[in-house]
């Protein structure tokens, strides 16, 4: 998360837009965003209703036994199809922001 | 010359064991020393430096300094912790869903609204508009 904000600019040079998104509510990724300096959007579902839709759910894994989202990159173009995907086997292991810029010039 | 407990084995092996059994009920719960236990290490390593210098001294000195059979035990103990948590922090990390049925490159992205951190709505055709592409970085949140 932090990598990316660091890559702000160039994932804005390319016109491709990075989008968080977790069940936490918006306050809490308000507050996430303030302490940790994050300026790019961040969404709220905490019905897992898109975490749903993208199958990237991780059930009963949060620490109150919810369903939480697992780490999990999609790159969309602009007509709405998926080009790229990152799922990784690791908790640790993210995609890294120069990744998602390689894929995000190739559109 | 009457020998001295070596407190300094037994305040080590309470860090190691505080460190270990910390981070469940403890560090777990705050964003910054959950995913990367870095808190828990800590305390490990300043364990275990303790541990190191009463070993040290208790062998060095053991006239002064008793120590030598409880601080062999207990450094032996501390590093089967140490390894256990290790590996426990590992194995939990790849413990996460396989995404086999993940929505695969070329399919159509769902279309969906939710509310950003000011409780405004955005849709995806929002953000694709005037955007050659979106990044969705779905992550496991701070709850």
């Amino acid at each position: 998360m932090r990598g990316i904000q660091e890559s702000l600019q160039d994932f804005e040079k390319l016109g491709v837009k990075p989008v968080a998104i977790s069940v936490d509510s918006p306050s809490e990724s308000q507050d996430l965003c303030r302490k940790a300096s994050y300026t790019y959007t961040f969404l709220s579902d905490p019905h897992t209703e898109v975490i749903r839709a993208y199958d990237v759910l991780h059930k009963g894994a949060g620490v109150s036994g919810h369903d939480i989202a697992r780490p999990a990159e999609f790159l969309i173009d602009s007509t709405g199809t998926i080009r790229w995907i990152n799922l990784t086997g690791d908790l640790r292991v993210r995609a890294r922001p120069e990744q998602m810029l390689k894929a995000a010039a190739a559109l | 010359m009457k020998r001295r407990r070596n407190i300094l084995i037994w305040t080590g092996f309470a860090v190691v064991l505080i460190a270990f059994l910390s981070y469940v009920p403890f560090f777990a719960q705050f964003p910054i020393t959950r995913d990367i236990p870095w808190a828990n290490y800590l305390l490990f390593l300043i364990g275990g430096t303790l541990l190191f210098i009463g070993v040290r001294r208790a062998f060095r000195d053991p006239a002064q300094y008793r120590g030598k059979i409880s601080g062999s035990i207990l450094s032996v103990l501390s590093a089967a912790i140490i390894a256990l948590f290790v590996a426990g922090v590992i194995y939990l990390s790849k413990l996460i869903p396989s995404a086999d049925t993940a929505l695969a490159v070329g399919t159509k992205a769902p279309a969906f609204a939710l509310l950003d951190t000011a409780g405004k709505q955005v849709t995806s055709g929002d953000l694709l508009k005037n955007h050659r592409g979106v990044v969705l970085i779905f992550y496991r949140g701070y709850w």
